[in-house]
Parts: C-alpha cells; sequence; structure tokens
C-alpha cells in the first residue's frame, strides 16, 4: 500500500473489503509518523509494537466476522487522555514519568468500537495554551508552514490529521483548543456540548468548561467516530445521561429551511478582511442549499474573553493542586522540609504559562477578590450563556469564523498573554455557555487555512455535523493537504 | 490595576509555587496586565444576575448506590510514586 | 471581674457508610495502609468524585432528627489548601449552602434544668487521610485509607457555657448519631471526634471575646479537660492585661495543656468556590418523607414515653434511653415481667449495669440476656424469692448461663410462704430468746428487728418478708 486513504470512511471501506488489512495500514501510518516526526514534533509518545498487536487483533476479528464499523482504524489520542500502561505527560515536565494505570472513558469506548491506538499526541501544557508553544515536549509545527504554530491546545492533533499522519485523532477544548488548532490546520474539529462525553481519565485544567472531542478531515469522519466516545458515564457526575443518536444517519439531509445566524460580534474590527472574505463565501454556500441566514446579536460575547480568563485559571489552580510531588509526578530532589517538597516540586515541574495561570487563579479566588472576580465572573458567564439561548429562539446555529486570522509565526505572540489569550476570541463563548461547536475548513489566507466555525444549542451535534458535511459536499477544503506531506 | 512584588510573593505561598529572583518581575508585569484586562468585567451590570457555577441549567447530582466496587491495587498505583516505604507515601516530617 | 465561657463544637462523625462518599473503596478501618485508596482517593490525575446517596440520606436522617431545615438545593465547594493527607489539594465539602441548617438539641444541666443548644449547620464533606510519624526516619508516612470517608460536620452555635455543658452536648450528639445508625461513634477509631471554639469575655457582655480553636478532640474526657485548660490559660491572659490570639490549638493529652499549632500558624486563605466536578445536590419532597418514615424513635422521645408509660424519673430514663440497645433490652425485661417497671429499671440500671461494667461488656454482649432477666424479676414480683435473694441468684445466672428458675430450684432457694412454716421458727425463736421477748413486749420496740434478722437466719433467709412482719407482729404482742 502507498499513499494512505485520506479518511477514516475510505479507511473503513477498505478495510471492510479487504483492500488492505489493518496490520499493513497501521504500518503505513506508524511510518508516515516517523518520517514527519522531526519536523512536525506532533507525537509526544508513539505506541507502534502495541498499535500493530491492536491491529493483528482488528484483523483477527474481521475475519472472525465480529467487525465493526470502525474495527482496524488506526488513530492516535491527545496526551491529555490517561492510557492504561502508557505514558501520559499532559505535555508537561510534571507528568513526564507518569504511566497512567487506568483508561479514559474516551479512550476506551473508542478501543471497545475497535480502533488503533498510534500514540499519544503533542499539546500545550496541561492544555493551557493556543499555540503549542507551552508544551514540555516543545512546540508543534504547523504543516501548512513549518514555521507557524499549529494552534493549541490540542495542535498536536489538528497538525497530525493536517499532515495526514493520523487518520483522526481526539482532543479536547476548554476556550477553543479543539477548533482553534483545527482551523489553523486545515481540518474539521469538534467539541460536543458540555456533558456529552466523559471527562472521566481526561485531565482536568477547568472542570466546567473541558468537553472531549476530536480532529479528523471531514465532518462525516468525525461524525463516525462522535458515537462511541459519547454517552453517560457513571463516573463523571457532569455527563449526562441521554441516548446518543447515530451521527452518520443524518448526514445528507436537507437544510433547506434551516436559520443560520450571523452573529454579529463575531465580525467586528478584530477580524481579519481576506478571513472575513472566505467566512461571507460559506455562508453564501448555505444560502445556496437553501438555509435563510439572519443577523443576531450576542451584545456580552465581547466579555467572554476576560470571563474565561477568571473561571479557568481559578478552577486550574484547584484542580492542578493534586500535583505536588508526593504519589505520582515531578518531585524535587532532597526537599529541606515539606513546603520546599510542594513548592519546589511544582515550581520545577510546572511551565511558565501554567504558574501563570494558576497564580491568576489563585489570586481571583483568595479573601477580598473572590467577589470582585470569580461571582462577578460568573454572572457575566450567565449573560453570555443568556445571549446564546436568546439567538437560539431565532436560529437553529450560528456561524462565524473561528479565528480573527490565520497561523502565527511560533514564537511571535510568546512575551504578550493577552495577545495570546485573544486568539480564542471567537471560540470561547462556545464553552462558558456548554454549547457545542465545530470548525470546518473554508479557505486559505497566504496559503495558510482558516476555519469556519459552526455554533448550535445543547446536544444539536447531529444537526451540526449534517450542516457540516453538507459544506464539505460542496466544497473541497477539507480535502486539501499541505504540499510537504502529501 | 497593579500587582506588586509582595501580592506576587504571597499568591506563589498560596499556591505552593517557588519562583525565582528571575521569574517574580515577570509574573509581577503579566499577572497585572491579566488583572487589568479581566477587570474589564466590571463594565457589566450584573445586579440580580445569578453566578452561573454550570453550564448545562436545570441538572441535579446524581447519587450513587452505596457498594464496594473496589479491590486492593495499591502496588499498581504506587508504581508512580517518588518515594514509598511499608505501603505508606513518604513525605518530609509533618509538623502539627 | 467575674468571666464567661463562650463555646461552640464542631463535630464530626464519620458516617456509617459501607464505601466512601465520592468512590468506590471500602470504609472499613484497620486495613493495611493504602490498599483502601482508589483512583479517586489518591485524587489520580482525570479522576472525578461520584456522590453515594447513602451518605446523603444520613445526612437527612440527622436533619430531621434535630429539627432542622434540609436544603432542597445544596452545593459542594473546595476548600482549598497544601497538606499530605489531602491528596487533591482540596477537600470536597460544603460551604455556603449546606445539606441541613438550623436545628438544635436539648441537654440536661446539673440542677436538672433543660438547655437547648442551636445547631447552626450540618454539612457533608471528605475525611483526609492520616500522617504516621513513627519509625520514619526523619520522615512521615501518609495514609490514605481513611481519605473519602464520609463525614457530616455538625457545627453548634457558641450556646455553651462550659466544658461541663460541652460534653454534656457532645454526649447527646453521640447518643443521637448512634440511634439513627448514622455513626459507630467509635472515638477511639476516630469515628466521632470534635474541634472546640473556646472564648471567654466579662460577664455580662455581649461582644464575643477572641476565640482559640482546640483541634481534634478525640474523648468527652479530653473536650472536658482540654476546655478547662484553655479558659484557665485565656483568663490568665486577659488578668494579666495580655491578649488572646485567634489561633488553631492542639491538646496534648500527656501535659494536660494545648499549645498552638505550627503547621496551621499561617492565616488560611481557603478559596472556597463551587466544586465544578459536581452538580448541585437536590434533595425533594419525596427523599425527606422516606426517610421520616425510616427514622426510629429518638432519644428524647423514648425518654418522655418511658417517664410517662413507666412512671420512671426523668433521670433513670435518660439513663435508659442512653442507647437504642439499652432502651430496648429495658423494654423487653418491661414486657417479660408484664408488671412493676420501676423495679425493671433497678434491675438494668443497678446489678445488670454493675456486671456488664465489671466485665467490660456491651448490652448486646450481656451473660444473662433480657428474657433471662424478666424470669428473674418475676420471681421477685411474684414473691417467690425475694429482692435480697435474687441478687445471689443473678450472680449465679451471671456464671452460669442458667435460668433464675432452674437456680431457685437446684439450691432451694425458693421463698418460704407457708404461715404455719413461719409460725413455728417464729415461736422457736421466741421461746430461744425470752429476755428480748420481755424487753420487746414492756416497751424495746426497736428489738423488732432482732426478731426478723433471728427468724430470717432460722429459715435460710426465704422466709417471704411480707407474710415474716405481719406474722411476727401479731406473735410478738402475745
Amino acid at each position: 500500500m502507498s499513499a494512505p486513504a485520506p479518511t477514516v470512511a475510505a479507511l473503513a471501506q477498505g478495510l471492510a473489503t479487504g483492500k488492505f488489512s489493518s496490520v499493513e495500514l497501521t504500518r503505513a501510518y506508524l511510518k508516515r509518523i516517523a518520517a514527519a516526526q522531526p519536523s512536525l514534533n506532533s507525537f509526544i509518545t508513539v505506541t507502534g509494537e502495541s498499535a500493530l498487536k491492536t491491529a493483528a487483533e482488528a484483523d483477527a476479528a474481521r475475519a472472525a466476522g465480529r467487525a465493526g464499523r470502525l474495527t482496524g482504524v488506526p488513530i492516535a489520542h491527545k496526551d491529555i487522555f490517561c492510557t492504561e500502561g502508557v505514558l501520559t505527560t499532559c505535555g508537561s515536565k510534571m507528568l513526564g514519568n507518569f504511566v497512567s494505570p487506568y483508561d479514559a472513558t474516551v479512550v476506551s469506548g473508542l478501543r471497545a468500537a475497535g480502533t488503533v491506538m498510534l500514540g499519544k499526541l503533542n499539546m500545550d501544557e496541561f492544555a493551557m495554551g493556543s499555540s503549542n508553544e507551552t508544551s514540555y515536549f516543545g512546540p508543534v509545527h504547523n504543516p501548512w508552514d513549518l514555521q507557524m504554530v499549529p494552534g493549541g491546545s490540542s495542535g498536536g492533533s489538528a497538525a497530525s490529521v493536517a499532515a495526514r499522519i493520523v487518520p483522526a485523532a481526539t482532543a479536547t477544548d476548554t476556550g477553543g483548543s479543539i477548533r482553534q488548532p483545527a482551523a489553523l490546520c486545515g481540518v474539521t474539529g469538534i467539541k460536543p456540548t458540555y456533558g456529552r462525553c466523559s471527562r472521566y481519565g481526561m485531565i482536568a485544567f477547568a472542570s466546567s468548561l473541558d468537553q472531549a472531542g476530536l480532529i479528523a478531515v471531514s465532518a462525516e469522519d468525525a461524525a463516525l467516530l462522535l458515537g462511541p466516545m459519547s454517552g453517560f458515564d457513571p463516573f463523571d457526575s457532569t455527563s449526562v445521561d441521554s441516548p446518543v443518536p447515530d451521527y452518520t444517519a443524518t448526514l445528507g439531509d436537507s437544510i433547506e429551511g434551516l436559520t443560520i445566524g450571523l452573529v454579529r460580534e463575531f465580525f467586528d474590527e478584530g477580524l481579519d478582511a481576506n478571513s472575513e472574505q472566505h467566512i461571507r463565501n460559506a455562508i453564501a454556500v448555505y444560502e445556496k442549499l437553501g438555509a435563510t441566514v439572519r443577523e443576531v446579536s450576542c451584545p456580552n460575547l465581547p466579555l467572554s474573553v476576560p470571563t474565561y480568563y477568571v473561571v479557568a485559571p481559578a478552577e486550574c489552580s484547584s484542580n492542578l493542586a493534586r500535583f505536588d510531588g508526593v504519589r505520582f509526578g515531578h518531585r524535587c530532589n532532597s526537599p529541606k522540609n515539606l513546603l520546599d517538597l510542594y513548592c519546589s516540586s511544582r515550581g520545577e515541574g510546572f511551565g511558565d504559562e501554567v504558574k501563570r495561570r494558576i497564580m491568576t487563579g489563585t489570586y481571583v479566588l483568595s479573601a477580598g477578590y473572590y467577589d470582585a472576580y470569580y461571582l462577578k465572573a460568573q454572572r457575566v458567564r450567565q449573560l453570555i450563556s443568556a445571549d446564546f439561548a436568546h439567538a437560539f429562539k431565532e436560529c437553529d446555529l450560528l456561524v462565524g469564523p473561528t479565528t480573527p486570522a490565520p497561523a502565527f509565526r511560533i514564537g511571535a505572540k510568546c512575551d504578550d498573554p493577552i495577545t495570546m489569550y485573544l486568539n480564542d476570541i471567537y471560540t470561547i463563548g462556545a464553552n462558558l455557555a456548554g454549547l457545542p461547536g465545530m470548525s470546518v475548513p473554508c479557505g486559505f489566507v497566504d496559503g495558510l487555512p482558516i476555519g469556519l466555525q459552526i455554533v448550535g444549542p445543547h446536544f444539536s451535534e447531529a444537526c451540526m455535523l449534517n450542516v457540516a458535511h453538507r459544506y464539505q459536499q460542496e466544497t473541497d477544503w477539507h480535502l486539501k493537504t499541505p504540499p510537504a506531506f502529501a | 490595576m497593579s500587582l506588586s512584588r509582595a501580592d506576587i510573593e504571597n499568591i506563589a505561598r498560596l499556591a505552593r509555587l517557588k519562583l525565582t529572583e528571575a521569574e517574580i518581575p515577570v509574573y509581577v508585569d503579566s499577572l497585572s496586565k491579566i488583572v487589568a484586562f479581566v477587570s474589564e468585567l466590571n463594565r457589566a451590570p450584573t445586579v440580580g444576575i445569578e453566578p452561573m457555577a454550570h453550564p448545562l441549567p436545570g441538572l441535579a447530582q446524581r447519587l450513587r448506590t452505596d457498594e464496594v466496587a473496589e479491590t486492593d491495587r495499591r502496588e499498581v498505583y504506587q508504581r508512580n510514586a517518588p518515594t514509598v516505604e511499608a505501603g505508606l507515601y513518604l513525605v518530609p516530617k509533618v509538623i502539627e | 471581674m467575674e468571666w464567661e465561657t463562650v463555646i461552640g463544637l464542631e463535630i464530626h462523625a464519620q458516617l456509617a457508610t459501607r464505601s466512601k462518599i465520592f468512590s468506590g473503596s471500602d470504609t472499613a478501618y484497620g486495613a493495611e495502609p493504602n490498599s483502601q485508596a482508589n483512583l479517586v482517593d489518591l485524587g489520580y490525575p482525570g479522576v472525578l468524585p461520584v456522590l453515594n446517596g447513602e451518605a446523603v440520606r444520613m445526612a437527612v436522617r440527622f436533619g430531621l432528627a434535630i429539627g432542622a431545615r434540609i436544603a432542597p438545593h445544596s452545593v459542594f465547594a473546595r476548600k482549598n489548601y497544601f497538606y499530605p493527607d489531602l491528596p487533591k489539594g482540596y477537600q470536597i465539602s460544603q460551604y455556603e449552602l449546606p445539606v441541613v441548617a438550623r436545628g438544635f438539641l436539648d441537654i440536661v444541666l446539673d440542677d436538672g434544668t433543660r438547655k437547648r443548644i442551636g445547631i447552626t449547620r450540618a454539612h457533608l464533606e471528605e475525611d483526609a487521610g492520616k500522617s504516621l510519624h513513627e519509625g520514619m526516619l526523619g520522615m512521615s508516612g501518609i495514609d490514605l485509607n481513611r481519605a473519602g470517608t464520609p463525614l457530616i460536620e455538625i457545627v453548634s452555635e457558641p450556646d455553651l457555657r462550659s466544658a461541663k455543658e460541652a460534653v454534656a452536648y457532645m454526649k447527646k450528639v453521640h447518643t443521637l448519631v448512634r440511634y439513627l445508625d448514622i455513626c459507630d461513634g467509635n472515638m477511639q477509631e476516630g469515628s466521632f471526634r470534635c474541634d472546640a471554639n473556646v472564648s471567654v469575655r466579662c460577664k455580662g457582655s455581649e461582644k464575643f471575646g477572641t476565640r482559640a480553636e482546640i483541634k481534634n478532640l478525640n474523648s468527652f474526657r479530653f473536650v472536658e479537660k482540654a476546655i478547662n485548660y484553655e479558659v484557665e490559660r485565656q483568663i490568665k491572659l486577659l488578668e494579666s492585661g495580655r491578649r488572646v490570639v485567634q489561633e488553631t490549638r492542639l491538646y496534648d493529652s500527656d501535659k494536660g495543656e494545648t499549645r498552638s499549632m505550627r503547621s496551621k500558624e499561617e492565616a488560611n486563605d481557603y478559596r472556597y468556590f463551587p466544586d465544578p466536578d459536581l452538580l448541585p445536590l437536590v434533595i425533594d419532597e419525596s427523599l425527606i418523607a422516606k426517610v421520616k418514615e425510616s427514622l426510629p424513635e429518638l432519644p428524647d422521645e423514648k425518654a418522655a414515653r418511658f417517664v410517662r408509660n413507666y412512671d420512671l424519673s426523668e433521670y433513670d430514663a435518660g439513663v435508659l434511653t442512653a442507647s437504642r440497645e439499652i432502651g430496648a433490652f429495658y423494654e423487653d425485661v418491661v414486657r417479660g415481667v408484664g408488671r412493676d417497671p420501676k423495679l425493671c429499671a433497678n434491675w438494668v440500671m443497678g446489678d445488670l449495669a454493675a456486671f456488664l461494667n465489671k466485665d467490660n461488656l456491651e448490652i448486646g454482649e450481656s451473660k444473662v440476656n433480657a428474657d433471662a432477666l424478666a424470669g428473674l424479676v418475676t420471681r421477685i414480683v411474684d414473691a417467690t424469692i425475694s429482692g435480697k435473694i435474687a441478687k445471689d441468684v443473678f450472680e449465679a445466672m451471671w456464671a452460669s448461663g442458667e435460668s433464675a428458675d432452674a437456680i431457685i430450684e437446684e439450691k432451694g432457694l425458693r421463698q418460704i410462704t407457708d404461715t404455719g412454716a413461719i409460725e413455728k421458727a417464729i415461736e422457736e425463736v421466741m421461746a430461744k430468746n425470752p429476755g428480748q421477748l420481755a424487753d420487746y413486749r414492756s416497751g424495746k420496740g426497736k428489738l423488732f428487728g432482732f426478731f426478723v434478722g433471728q427468724v430470717m437466719r432460722a429459715t435460710g433467709s426465704k422466709a417471704n418478708p411480707a407474710q415474716l412482719n405481719d406474722l411476727l407482729r401479731k406473735k410478738l404482742s402475745g
């Protein structure tokens, strides 16, 4: 087998028809990974041996007539998901030696569906970053231009799918960490509704915002993979007990009569003009497909970034307190006393951005500031959420840009946290309100991809995936591959 | 809104983070900027608005049945532990 | 200057669930270190808490028993601080919205009056692990088996005015939680312990003085001693013109004094906020109704019923309702005898209690069960034996496990109730003691007792005392 087929759907087809075996497919991808790793740095761990073993099991299952739709399809996991017996670092020195004794629910769901894990993908440290530059294991490079960031925090997932070195990858999204890198790498990303996928085994950054999802080439692929990742989990009190539909069943449905809202606040002065043109073109495609487009307003949305930078650090400051050098993770050498054990282990184990967020969160929760910052932000969060609820009374879905501009140069925004934070200005709102969101490739600016964001009401994944799929039937942006990795 | 060196030292102590001499002014600067940035929230009128702690409204905590569902896996769990003795995690002496 | 002591207690009672509050680990005491600490208890990366429904029902039970309001909507919050026995770096507790609010318990003071002690709140939280310092070569060893054991923290109003009141209140809570089957009350194992907030103020002053919090008191005796020590310490400070510092103190039971806790010296800033891993705890009317239905008769209700139905003093009723087991034992005895509940009470509180105490047994382990004791008391009531003989019979029952009747029969202890036989014995005694008889008849009425004693001796203490009295009086008066 020479070049691997580009989509999960095509690979599943090839496996089903016996065009190639899972072992052959897995071997081909492992080869591509090895070839790309020096330039992309998108993997932290490659689990070649176990991948081939799982692939052989998948082939045996198929031979025995026990194959499902995804049996034998290789994927990779963001290194934020715990994988039993495999290094799970969360992109941090703190967990540089951490071998998880258990699987995340998302991981076991996808394994049960027959997928083959190729390895663990690079990411911003503890998912805190928008450029993949905060990883202890070094930055990931954008396959469209190796000088550029792939976005973050799921930069390894997006870059790997874009370079076609993995067919699809899991990812997580706390403020845009799936959609933003998907947009900057020209691939399709979906962050489902908060509570749709279990958070059990996904190392927490900000518990009320974190959501597992995935990055794939197409909406169809995302629809194939989302089902096995989703559903109620008795180990996650915040997972929602509602049935998981077959997301592929509604792909191709007509979208005639669908009302699509353009959020006025998404088209602000910060939006790059060339990017805007592509978004407008995408909207025209929807009008052609019979959707009604109308403008709506979410007046509090501009406050989503400051709201997020109170809520997320607050939760992270507490979530990351468990990394203390006692039971797992980095421990400093010969601590002088208990206080030194804590301060040195944490001081050495966490990188700059993680420390910055822990301190920000500690500050906004501390006595005298709790009301002014934390409670205030939770109230504004309510307003933002209400804005969305109001918008969904007038339309079925919202669309707009995923990011203000295409990928930036590695190192360009490292000095100013605020500039970096503003990358997520269009994506954070969905996290604050727990809404599902997608990013779909919709064009290129100066050779770099940009993404169209779709945001829906709670649990509207099926509709969103279909809307993205219909667009991808009309366009081929999602099938473009970076020349260096073709 | 600007934070002082003492503020940063106090926050770092609460958060149990050892900062180097070189790091302190960097965090004084960036946290001051962040705090100034998030102070934008003060512009939003929020009188009478309930704080939102959870993104899905109206859900209630599920209750688990009171059953022991675990066996002893200490040996596996302690493989990640830096220092263990006789099944105990070791730390520098705790002084009460 | 006259000083007034002001005390509030924070009682921690471990709930008697099988599994932990947020994980499926076993809660049994005394296991190998860390063998009952699973991923959740260890605070592993990625794991999440799921609430144990039984812990919630137990908290509701407690709330209903103290006449409190059960919050229809309560919230779990994180209390953030670093300590080796706290694996996540935060304790899941309840802060602004506890599950139980505003209840009370009545205590009885020394002079017999009742005093109502307000209970501000009771909330659910997780226990921490333990640090062990012995034999660790200058290190501490952390055992997290206890981490995640469900606790209910019961916070009283500052209504207590002396160490004695504090102990009475704590005992009352101790009795109640065991009645409710929500805590085993084992203080040696730490299942029931408290922190005491102690301050003093000038008598008559409205303002509270600065308080010290004494941590981890795990016996009634320590509570009393620690508070008394602390009150004295504070008064000494104030009288010498110094001030009390607000701080956490530790009671050293060896030295009998409290001392400042170094580890808690720095002002804590717990940064409480709602735990985003847990949803609001919603308790609806139907759950409350269900729990209410399952509530046992509470100690105060039971005591009042004992006073009313069995004509007992309040004191006796209090003793007999100190635990559900004692109350049930007593009522089984009363039921078996069918009359004279006061006599039954005397036996349970007297000989039975003394023998249990001597052998260090719980009432459930008594060598004489309620049926057997009822058998004995019945023989007193039906005059088969006297109360005095009964004491010997009881001792024999305790030793042999045989029934009262078997022992009475075997040892021939049956009372003599045959008038002729008693008369015969009296006549013999009169004949042997002519001098005393003459003295009695000439007015020395005190000699009556002498004749009773002589006849009893002659009959081996078996003469029915009432009959003997009657017959003797008649015979002596000629």
